[in-house]
C-alpha cells in the first residue's frame, strides 16, 4: 500500500512525527530534570575554595563545553560496548534514550553551571554580608537571600540555553534515537508506505517553532513575575 | 563594666598593615564616633568587630567575656562565630537591603529565621521599629521603591530587630544625597538612650561633635586621638588631628 497525494500522506506523517516529537520532548524534559540540579552542583564545585576541586571541575567544564555534543554522545553510547566490550546501555530504543540522556545531562549541566556561577557571583557581596551580620547561616543566606536574586539574573541566559536545547535534541539522531528528525527523515527512504518524500522532514520545523514559542512565552511570564524587585 | 573592650587589634591584607594595634573600650549607652580620612582603617575595624574580617591579633570582649582572641590557635566554628556576631549589628554604607522582600519582611527576616520569638511578637516588634524610623506608611514597599535615606532607615530597623549590644554604622550617610543625610542622622541620634551602645564611622563632623560621647580619630591604622568631642574637636593633642580637623572644617 502506498500513498500518493498529500491529503493521504498527511495523517500518516502527522502521527509518525507526533510519536517522534514525544521522544524529543522526553529527552528535553529528562535533560532539564537532570542538568538543572547537576549544573548547580558543578557551579559550587567550580567556585569551591578547595583548589583541587575547583581546578578539576573547571577542566571538566572546559572539556564538555569545548567538544561537540555529537561526539560526546557517540563516545558515551559506543565506548562501553565497542571498547570495553560491555554494552551497559543494552540494545534498542530504551538504551539509546538513556545514553542520549546521559550525554545531554552532562553537556547541559556544564553550560548551566557557568550561568549559575555568573548569577551567583553577580549578586553583590553586600547581600551575603548583610545576611552574615544578621547571624544567618550559609544555607539560610543562600536559600533566603541569594537564590531568588540569582534566579532573576539567570532567567534570560537560561531561556536562551533551554531554547537551544529544544533544537539540540535532534543531535540524538546520530545514535538513531527515534526523535522527530529521525521520524521525518524516514519518509525519504521509505516508511509507513511513503517514500521519496522530503516534506515531512521540513515539516518538523513547525513542531520546533511551536514548542520554542511556548517556552518563549513562559520565560517572558517568569521574567515579568520577578519584575517587582530590582537587584 | 565596659560593654565593649577592644585590645590591640591588628589586621593586615597581604603586606599592607591596615590596623596597627587598636585598643579602646566603650561603656553601655555610649555613642562613639570614629573619624579619619579614607584608608585609615575605620571600616576594617568595624568589619573586624562584626567578624566580616578576622583580626590577626588582639582580643574583643563583650560584657567582660572574650569573644575573639587572635592568639588562640583553634579556629572558631561557624556556629560560634554566628553566635558572637549577634552581639553586634552593622548598618552598611550601601544599605544592602534584601531587594526581593518588602520593608516589613526585611526587618523580620533574621529574627524569624533565628526563631528569636513567636511570629506574632516578631512582627509586632518589627512594626514598632519601622514606626520608630518613621516609615510606617512604607511597610509594604520594596527597597527599589524607597529613597536612599528611607532604605538606610529600614536597614537601621533591620539591625535593631536583633537587639545587638553594640550597633555599628559604617559611613551610614556617605552614599546619600546631602538632603537625605539629615533624616538618617536624626534617626541615629534618636536611638541614643541609656541602653543602646553605638559605634559610628562617619565623615559628618557636626554629627560626631554634637551626638557622640566619645570620638576616635584614626590615621594610618592607629588611634591618633581619643576623647570626648570637646577634647578631640576643641583641644586636639596631635598635629595630625589638628590638620585633619582643619581641612574637614575648611570653608570653601
Amino acid at each position: 500500500m502506498s500513498f500518493n497525494n498529500f491529503a493521504e500522506q498527511f495523517p500518516v506523517v502527522f502521527s509518525a512525527l507526533n510519536s517522534g516529537f514525544l521522544q524529543t520532548l522526553k529527552l528535553f524534559f529528562v535533560t532539564l530534570l537532570g542538568s538543572l540540579p547537576l549544573g548547580l552542583i558543578i557551579a559550587f564545585g567550580s567556585m569551591s575554595r578547595f583548589k583541587p576541586l575547583s581546578a578539576v571541575t573547571r577542566v571538566i567544564v572546559w572539556i564538555v563545553r569545548g567538544s561537540p555534543l555529537m561526539i560526546q554522545m557517540l563516545i558515551i553510547y559506543f565506548f562501553p560496548g565497542l571498547v570495553l566490550h560491555n554494552n551497559i546501555w543494552g540494545g534498542g530504543e530504551q538504551g539509546r534514550f538513556i545514553a542520549a540522556s546521559v550525554a545531554f545531562i552532562l553537556n547541559y549541566a556544564c553550560y548551566f553551571s557557568e550561568i549559575y556561577r555568573g548569577g551567583i557571583q553577580g549578586v553583590p557581596v553586600g547581600q551575603q554580608e548583610a545576611g552574615q551580620v544578621l547571624g544567618l547561616s550559609r544555607s539560610q543566606i543562600f536559600f533566603k537571600i541569594t537564590l531568588l536574586q540569582m534566579i532573576k539574573r539567570i532567567v534570560p541566559p537560561m531561556s536562551n540555553e533551554i531554547i537551544t536545547l529544544v533544537k539540540d535534541t535532534s543531535l540524538a539522531r546520530i545514535i538513531a534515537l527515534q526523535e522527530i528528525i529521525w521520524a521525518g527523515q524516514a519518509f525519504m527512504k521509505g516508511s509507513h508506505g511513503i517514500s521519496g518524500q522530503i516534506w515531512p522532514l521540513f515539516f518538523t520545523v513547525v513542531y520546533y517553532l511551536a514548542f520554542s514559542g511556548i517556552l518563549t512565552l513562559l520565560f517572558g511570564y517568569i521574567e515579568k513575575k520577578m519584575d517587582y524587585f530590582r537587584s | 563594666m565596659a560593654v565593649l573592650e577592644v585590645k590591640n587589634i591588628k589586621k593586615s591584607f597581604g603586606k599592607t598593615e591596615v590596623l596597627k594595634g587598636i585598643s579602646f573600650s566603650l561603656e553601655k549607652g555610649d555613642v562613639l564616633s570614629v573619624i579619619g580620612s579614607s584608608g585609615s582603617g575605620k571600616t576594617t575595624l568595624l568589619r573586624c568587630l562584626n567578624f566580616l574580617e578576622f583580626a590577626d591579633e588582639g582580643t574583643i570582649s563583650v560584657n567582660g567575656k572574650v569573644i575573639f582572641d587572635g592568639a588562640s590557635p583553634k579556629k572558631l566554628s561557624d556556629s560560634v562565630i554566628r553566635e558572637n556576631r549577634l552581639h553586634f549589628g552593622l548598618v552598611f554604607q550601601s544599605f544592602n537591603l534584601f531587594p526581593q522582600y518588602n520593608v516589613l519582611k526585611n526587618v523580620m527576616l533574621a529574627p524569624t529565621l533565628l526563631k528569636r520569638d513567636t511570629p506574632e511578637n516578631i512582627e509586632k516588634r518589627a512594626r514598632e521599629l519601622i514606626n520608630r524610623v518613621g516609615l510606617s506608611d512604607r511597610i509594604e514597599n520594596y527597597p527599589c521603591q524607597l529613597s536612599g535615606g528611607q532604605q538606610q532607615r529600614v536597614a537601621i530597623a533591620r539591625a535593631l530587630a536583633l537587639n545587638p549590644d553594640i550597633l555599628c554604622f559604617d559611613e551610614p550617610t556617605s552614599a546619600l544625597d546631602p538632603e537625605l543625610t539629615g533624616e538618617v542622622l536624626r534617626v541615629i541620634k534618636g536611638l541614643k538612650s541609656g541602653d543602646s551602645t553605638m559605634i559610628v564611622v562617619t565623615h559628618e563632623m557636626e554629627f560626631a561633635r554634637n551626638v557622640s560621647d566619645k570620638v576616635i580619630y584614626m590615621a594610618d591604622g592607629v588611634i591618633e586621638e581619643y576623647g570626648t568631642p570637646e577634647e578631640v574637636f576643641g583641644n586636639p593633642q596631635s598635629e595630625k588631628t589638628r590638620s585633619f580637623l582643619n581641612s574637614s572644617f575648611e570653608n570653601i
